[in-house]
C-alpha cells in the first residue's frame, strides 16, 4: 500500500462572475479533474505544473485543508477529511511564501512553541533540535528574531519547523523561491538529505525546475487538473526531449544557414541557433554539412533544457510534432 | 491652466477621482459599515428618546433635534474618519514617502485630493444610508429650506478639510514617533468626545462645553450638525459658524506646513 | 465531532493556549510604546463611554426611573463581561482576517482546533485597560447602588459577569463565523458585539419592543439587565418573568453550542469551498 493514495480525484470550485453591473453568473470549474497516483514511502516526488493547473489544490486535499468533490483520498492509512488533526501529527508542511515562525521571537521560540503544540516530549524534542541545528547550520541564528534573519536562514528555520514532530512526508510549496543561488543549493542538499537519511517522503511543487532535476527522482506534471506526466525527469527528456540545438560561431553575421535535417531558430550576429531532431540527423553530420560550406569558428551543442521539454508535454504531451 | 505645487489642477482632480474608486471596491466593508452606523444610531436614539421623556429641551436642542443629531453624527463617523485612514503615515514609517517627496506637487493638496475622493464616496454610502433607515424608523428633521442645504453644504466641505487637516498633521508625527497607530487611536478618542460624537455638546454641562470650545473638534461635526438643524439660519450666525470653521482650518494647515517643511528638512538631513 | 481522536486533551490545550499568550505578549512587548498608548486608549474609550452616561444623567435625574448608579451598575457588569470577553475570545474574528490573506490553511494544518490557535496566537493583553476601567466602574457602583448586599446578591454580581463573559464569547465567535461564509461581510459583526455591549449599557426598558424582543433571544438581556432587575428589587415594566434573572447560565450554555456548531460548520464549509 502506498503512502499517499489518490483515486480519481476531482475537484470543483464555483466562481461567480459578474455579468453586467449587478448580476452575476455562477460558473463552475474543474481544478483537478480525475487524479490518480501513489507515492510509495521514501519517495521524493517533484509536482509541478502551469499556475492554476491544481497544483496546490491537490496538495490542500493531501493535507485535509480541501475536500475533494469526488474521489478518494488516503494519505498515511487515514482520510485526511476526517482525521485532519490526526494527520497533522504525521505531515510538515512547507509554504513558500508563508510565514509559519513567530516573527518578532527568536527561532528558538518558535520551535519550542511547535513542540508543545505537536506534544513533542522535551528530550525528543531536544535531541531533534540538536540534529537540526547541525545539519543546516541553525547555531549562529537560532537566537535571533525571525524579522531578522535572511530569506535564506528563514527558509532554513521553515524546514526544521516542519520537521521537528517528526513526520514522514513533507509537503513543500515552492520552498526556494527568492533564494540565492547559494541558499537555494544548501536548501536542496539538506532536503536531499532529510529524504535520504530520514526516510522523509517528500512531495514538492515548485516552478524552478532545477529543483526537480536536482532532487526528484520521479516527476508528475499536472495541466488543466489532469497529471500528463508520471515518470522519472530522465524519462521525461528522453520521450520528449528529442530536439537538441547546435550553437555555431561564425566568421560574421551571415544568412540563416540551410542545412537538411535542421532549421535555424535565432539568429544573432555570428551566432546562429540549430534545432534539429536526433532520430533524423546525428550532431556530427549536421556539423560536417555545414563545415562544407561555410567556416565555422567554434559550435556548441545545447542539450533540452527541462522547462523546453515540459512546455511541451504542457501543449498537449507532443513537443515533437512540427 | 491652476498650478499647485508645480502640479496642474486636474491631476489632484483624478487622484480624487481614483481615490473615489478605489473605495467602490469595497462593497463588502461599505454595507457593514453603514449597517453598524444604523444599528448605533437606533440604540442611540432609544437612549435619548428615554432622556427627552423627562426634559422638553436641553441646551436648546428638542427630542427630534437630539434624535436628527445622532443619525446625522452617524453618517459622518466615516466621513469624519477620525481614526484613519493612516496611509501617509505608514508611508513615513516605511520610508515610502521619500519618493513621494520628490514628486512635482504638493504633498498636502495630494493628500487631501485623496481624501476628498474617499470622502465623497463615504458621504453616499456610509453617510446617506443610516441617515434615510432613521429617517424611516424615527422623526428626524430636515434643513429648513435651500439655503440652509446651502449652509450645511459649505459647513459640511469645512468640516471634512478641517478633519483631514488634522489627520495630516497627527500622521506627520510619525517622522518624529516609531509608532502613531496609538497616539491617533488615543487622540481619536478625544476627537470623538469632544466632536459631539459620542453626545451632542449642548448636553454637555459649563465646564466641559468650555473645553470643547477651544479645541477644533466641534468645527468638525457639532458645527455643521447644527447648521443641519436649522440652529444657524441667520446669515451673521451662519457666517460666525463659517468662520470659525475657516479660523481651525487655517491654523490646522499652516500646522501642517510648518510641520511638513520641518520634516521634510530632516529627511534631506539625515538621508530619510 | 469527528475529529477529535488524535486532539490533545484540555489540559494539553490549556499548555498550548497558554505558551501561545506567552509568545504573543513577548512579542508584542518589543513594541512597548504602542502596547502602552494601545493599553491606556482602551481605558479611555471605556472612560468616555461613563463620562457620556455621567452627562447624560447631568441633565436628567433619573431614566426611565433608574438612578446613574443603578446604570453604573448595569454599565460595570455587562461592560466588564464585555473587556474580558474582548480580551479572550475577540480574536476569533482575526479568523477573516487569515482568511483573506490566505494564511487560515496554516491553522488547519495544526493538530490543534483553530479557535484556540487563534485566540492565543492573536492574544491582545493591550484590551486589558478596558477591564481595569470596568473594575473601577464596578467598584464605585456597587458601593452606591441602594442595595442591602448579602451572599446571594453578591454570587449574583459575580456570576452574571461570567455569563456574560460566556455569552459575549459565543457571541464574538459566532459572528466570527461569518467570515467563513462572506468574508468581507464580516465587520457586520460589529454591530452585533460592539453594538450589544452598546445596548447592555442601559436598561433594556428604554428600547422599543421589537429591540427588546431581539436581545432577549440574541441573548444580551441576559448578560447584566435581568440579573441585575433582581439585585436592584426592580421589575421589568414590561412583564418579562422573574425567573429570568436566574436564567443566566443556561442560556450563556445555550449560546456556547450554537456558537461552536456554527464555527465547526463554518470550517466544514471553508474546507468544502476552498474560499
Amino acid at each position: 500500500m502506498g503512502l499517499i493514495e489518490l483515486d480519481g480525484v476531482e475537484r470543483d470550485f464555483v466562481v461567480h462572475r459578474r455579468v453586467g453591473r449587478v448580476r452575476r453568473h455562477r460558473d463552475v470549474v474543474r481544478a483537478v479533474d480525475g487524479v490518480s497516483f501513489t507515492v510509495e514511502a521514501g519517495e521524493m516526488v517533484g509536482y509541478i505544473g502551469p499556475n492554476g493547473a491544481g497544483k496546490s489544490t491537490t496538495i490542500k486535499m493531501l493535507t485535509g485543508i480541501l475536500v475533494p468533490t469526488a474521489g478518494s483520498v488516503r494519505v498515511a492509512g487515514l482520510d485526511p477529511q476526517r482525521s485532519r488533526t490526526e494527520l497533522a501529527m504525521r505531515i510538515g508542511v512547507v509554504f513558500g511564501q508563508r510565514n509559519q515562525l513567530w516573527w518578532d521571537l527568536p527561532l528558538r521560540d518558535s520551535f519550542e512553541l511547535l513542540r508543545h503544540m505537536y506534544r513533542v516530549p522535551a528530550d525528543l524534542h531536544r535531541r531533534r533540535l540538536a540534529e537540526f541545528v547541525e545539519l543546516l547550520d541553525l547555531g549562529s541564528f537560532l537566537d535571533t528574531p525571525v524579522r531578522q534573519l535572511s530569506l535564506g536562514q528563514k527558509m532554513r528555520g521553515e524546514i526544521t519547523a516542519a520537521l521537528l514532530h517528526g513526520p514522514s512526508i513533507l509537503y513543500l510549496d515552492e520552498p526556494t523561491i527568492g533564494l540565492d543561488v547559494v541558499s537555494k543549493s544548501r536548501a536542496r542538499e539538506f532536503l536531499a538529505r532529510v529524504n535520504r537519511e530520514l526516510g522523509v517522503t517528500v512531495v514538492l511543487t515548485t516552478h524552478d525546475l532545477s529543483d526537480v532535476e536536482r532532487l526528484c527522482s520521479r516527476l508528475m506534471v499536472i495541466d488543466h487538473g489532469r497529471v500528463v506526466y508520471d515518470g522519472t525527469v530522465d524519462d521525461l527528456k528522453a520521450r520528449h526531449g528529442q530536439y537538441r540545438t547546435l550553437v555555431v560561431d561564425l566568421e560574421g553575421p551571415a544568412e540563416p544557414l540551410v542545412v537538411d535535417g535542421a532549421e535555424v531558430v535565432r539568429v544573432d550576429g555570428p551566432r546562429q541557433w540549430l534545432r534539429f531532431h536526433r532520430d533524423r540527423t546525428t550532431a556530427a553530420q549536421l556539423i560536417a554539412a555545414i563545415a562544407s560550406t561555410t567556416a565555422v569558428v567554434d559550435l556548441t551543442i545545447e542539450e533540452p533544457l527541462i522547462e523546453d521539454v515540459i512546455a511541451g508535454v504542457y501543449v498537449g504531451g507532443a513537443p515533437d510534432r512540427t | 491652466m491652476a498650478h499647485v505645487g508645480g502640479a496642474p489642477l486636474s491631476l489632484y482632480w483624478a487622484v480624487a477621482r481614483r481615490s473615489f474608486r478605489r473605495y467602490s471596491t469595497y462593497r463588502g466593508a461599505t454595507f457593514a459599515g453603514a449597517f453598524t452606523n444604523t444599528v448605533f444610531g437606533f440604540i442611540q436614539a432609544y437612549v435619548l428618546l428615554a432622556v427627552f421623556r423627562r426634559r422638553d429641551t436641553i441646551g436648546g436642542l428638542d427630542v427630534v433635534d437630539a434624535v436628527t443629531f445622532t443619525f446625522v453624527t452617524q453618517g459622518l463617523l466615516a466621513i469624519v474618519a477620525a481614526f484613519g485612514p493612516l496611509e501617509l503615515a505608514d508611508r513615513i514609517t516605511s520610508g515610502d514617502v521619500v519618493s513621494d517627496l520628490y514628486r512635482p506637487l504638493d504633498l498636502q493638496s495630494w493628500w487631501l485630493a485623496q481624501d476628498i475622493g474617499r470622502a465623497g464616496f463615504q458621504l453616499m454610502f456610509r453617510g446617506i444610508p443610516p441617515f434615510a433607515v432613521g429617517a424611516v424608523a424615527f422623526h428626524l428633521r430636515l434643513p429648513a429650506g435651500p439655503s440652509v442645504w446651502a449652509g450645511f453644504a459649505v459647513s459640511l466641505s469645512l468640516a471634512l478639510a478641517v478633519g483631514f487637516a488634522w489627520r495630516f498633521a497627527m500622521s506627520l508625527s510619525a517622522f518624529w514617533l516609531l509608532e502613531v497607530r496609538g497616539l491617533v487611536q488615543l487622540m481619536g478618542l478625544v476627537f470623538m468626545f469632544f466632536a459631539g460624537f459620542i453626545l451632542p455638546l449642548p448636553f454637555f454641562p459649563p465646564a466641559l462645553r468650555d473645553v470643547a470650545n477651544v479645541l477644533p473638534f466641534a468645527a468638525v461635526v457639532e458645527l455643521p450638525v447644527e447648521v443641519f438643524l436649522s440652529k444657524h439660519r441667520a446669515l451673521p450666525d451662519l457666517l460666525g459658524v463659517v468662520a470659525h470653521q475657516a479660523a481651525w482650518l487655517a491654523v490646522l494647515v499652516g500646522t501642517g506646513r510648518v510641520v511638513m517643511v520641518r520634516a521634510w528638512r530632516r529627511v534631506v538631513v539625515q538621508g530619510g | 465531532m469527528v475529529e477529535t481522536h488524535g486532539g490533545p486533551t484540555v489540559a494539553e490545550q490549556a499548555v498550548i493556549w497558554r505558551r501561545l499568550v506567552g509568545a504573543r505578549i513577548r512579542a508584542d512587548w518589543q513594541y512597548r510604546t504602542s502596547f502602552i498608548t494601545f493599553m491606556v486608549s482602551q481605558f479611555v474609550a471605556g472612560f468616555l463611554d461613563i463620562v457620556a452616561i455621567v452627562i447624560l444623567f447631568s441633565n436628567v435625574d433619573r431614566l426611565a426611573g433608574w438612578s446613574v448608579a443603578e446604570v453604573a451598575l448595569l454599565y460595570g457588569t455587562s461592560n466588564l463581561s464585555f473587556a474580558l470577553s474582548d480580551v479572550f475570545v475577540s480574536e476569533a474574528e482575526f479568523a477573516a482576517h487569515h482568511i483573506r490573506a490566505g494564511s487560515f490553511d496554516r491553522f488547519l494544518l495544526r493538530p490543534v482546533g483553530p479557535l484556540l490557535l487563534l485566540c492565543g496566537q492573536e492574544f491582545a493583553l493591550r484590551r486589558a485597560g478596558k477591564v481595569v476601567q470596568s473594575v473601577l466602574v464596578l467598584a464605585v457602583a456597587l458601593t452606591q447602588v441602594p442595595v442591602d448586599w448579602d451572599l446571594p446578591k453578591a454570587a449574583m454580581v459575580v456570576t452574571m459577569v461570567a455569563v456574560g463573559f460566556v455569552i459575549f464569547g459565543g457571541l464574538w465567535v459566532l459572528t466570527s463565523s461569518i467570515a467563513f461564509w462572506a468574508v468581507e461581510a464580516r465587520e457586520v459583526a460589529n454591530s452585533v458585539t460592539y453594538g450589544g455591549n452598546f445596548v447592555t449599557h442601559y436598561p433594556l426598558e428604554i428600547f422599543s419592543g421589537w429591540l427588546r424582543r431581539l436581545v432577549t433571544v440574541v441573548p444580551l438581556a441576559f448578560v447584566s439587565y435581568q440579573p441585575t432587575l433582581w439585585v436592584l428589587g426592580r421589575r421589568d415594566p414590561h412583564g418579562s418573568p422573574a425567573w429570568f434573572a436566574f436564567a443566566g447560565p443556561l442560556v450563556a450554555l445555550a449560546t456556547v453550542l450554537v456558537a461552536r456548531a456554527v464555527w465547526f460548520s463554518g470550517i466544514r464549509h471553508y474546507r468544502s469551498t476552498g474560499s
